[in-house]
């Protein structure tokens, strides 16, 4: 049987559009409704194409990621993708497993970030007063537990991986599709980065200074990165500290009720250089 | 290895910045990360391959460190063995050739 005509959901996160392409009726519809909030119409930057197959529909093997001399390969027991970032363009090989697709979606997202000095980031980040604040930790360490306590006028922007971005002055958080525990997209929505928090639990609230070496050393063991490629894991630690130097990094030891929200609105930190 | 022909040189498969006071080394290949003490630092800073680590003690360490020489090359010579078993650091009886830019 021939295929059908292709057809194209832009999906935009962080500001970066990509095209995800397939001839799949059905496919199409799932990508629609599981990126429903981040669908865009501006022109995507990259693109991938979808090829369905009937395989394993989801996979607990370890991801790899290699460059090869025209492109990044992509793969685990669930999908094998090609993409080359001269062109922008790749292919996807999997079911059609959402799971697959975030999965793909978020390691193609962390190769383009690390080449502009951002990165993805295993952390829960909300909007409180027009700043983003950033919780990472463990598993188990707090950041559903975060998203879930905040206030009404708290935007979540994600429950699970952060989304940040250099810019003007400083870091941007953005919303991401890519849920947790909460099972519930963030906005698709930004805004200046005024703190990360690496979170424990305890008996009080309580903000405590990290040294340079140690933030960046948690930073770095909570970046989401997964190529073997030695020139973007040094230029991913040039940003950690880049980051370290620009924004408040503490740990918070919170006790899990609404008062820690009262902590974060007051907390006025300042980089760990100042 | 006689401590007197220790060249040691940085590896090209490391990133470093120093941050706040402190100088962090990355090793790429594994991101294994190191914290560096000021005594470290100016040890590995001077890692260039072709002097001596007896000399950089001498000149880098027991100049700027008020250390006695004797204990500060069998640090310096300890220091050197943890991280060339990190990969951070080559080491040779013979000089290197810099790998670092």
């Amino acid at each position: 049987m021939m295929p059908g005509p292709r057809k194209v959901a832009c999906v935009e996160i962080g500001r970066i559009a990509i095209a995800l392409a397939t001839s799949d009726d059905a496919f199409l519809d799932l990508l629609r409704e599981r990126y429903e909030g981040f669908l865009s119409s501006s022109p995507p930057e990259f693109e991938l194409e979808f090829d369905l197959t009937s395989t394993r529909s989801a996979s607990d093997d370890d991801v790899r990621v290699r460059r090869e001399p025209d492109a990044w390969v992509l793969e685990r027991g669930d999908f094998r993708a090609r993409w080359d970032p001269t062109t922008g363009r790749g292919t996807v090989r999997q079911n059609a497993n959402p799971y697959s697709l975030d999965s793909v979606l978020r390691i193609l997202h962390s190769l383009i970030l690390a080449e502009r000095g951002g990165f993805l980031l295993h952390a829960a980040s909300a909007i409180c007063d027009g700043r983003a604040y950033l919780f990472s930790g463990v598993s188990g360490a707090g950041k559903t537990t975060m998203t879930r306590l905040a206030p009404a006028n708290v935007t979540l922007l994600t429950d699970e991986i952060s989304y940040l971005r250099p810019g003007a002055g400083g870091y941007s958080a953005f919303g991401t599709p890519f849920a947790g525990e909460l099972a519930r997209a963030g906005e698709n929505c930004s805004a200046p980065v005024s703190a990360l928090f690496f979170l424990e639990q305890g008996p009080e609230n309580k903000v405590d200074e990290l040294s340079s070496a140690e933030a960046v050393r948690r930073l770095m063991r909570n970046i989401l990165f997964f190529a073997e490629d030695y020139t973007l894991v040094e230029k991913l630690f040039a940003t950690a500290c880049d980051f370290v130097d620009t924004v408040s990094v503490r740990r918070l030891t919170f006790y899990p009720d609404a008062r820690v929200w009262d902590e974060i609105r007051n907390f006025q930190g300042v980089p760990q250089h100042a | 290895m006689p401590e007197n022909c220790i060249y040691i040189a940085r590896s090209s498969a490391i990133a470093a910045r120093a941050l706040a006071g402190e100088m962090m080394v990355m090793n790429s290949a594994d991101s294994t990360f190191f914290t560096l003490n000021e005594v470290a630092t100016a040890i590995f800073q001077a890692a260039d391959g072709h002097t001596p680590l007896r000399d950089i003690v001498r000149d880098r360490v027991c100049e700027q460190f008020d250390v006695d020489p004797e204990q500060a090359q069998a640090d310096a010579e300890q220091f050197v063995t943890e991280l060339s078993s990190h990969g951070i650091l080559l080491v040779s009886n013979q000089p290197l050739a810099t790998e670092t830019p």
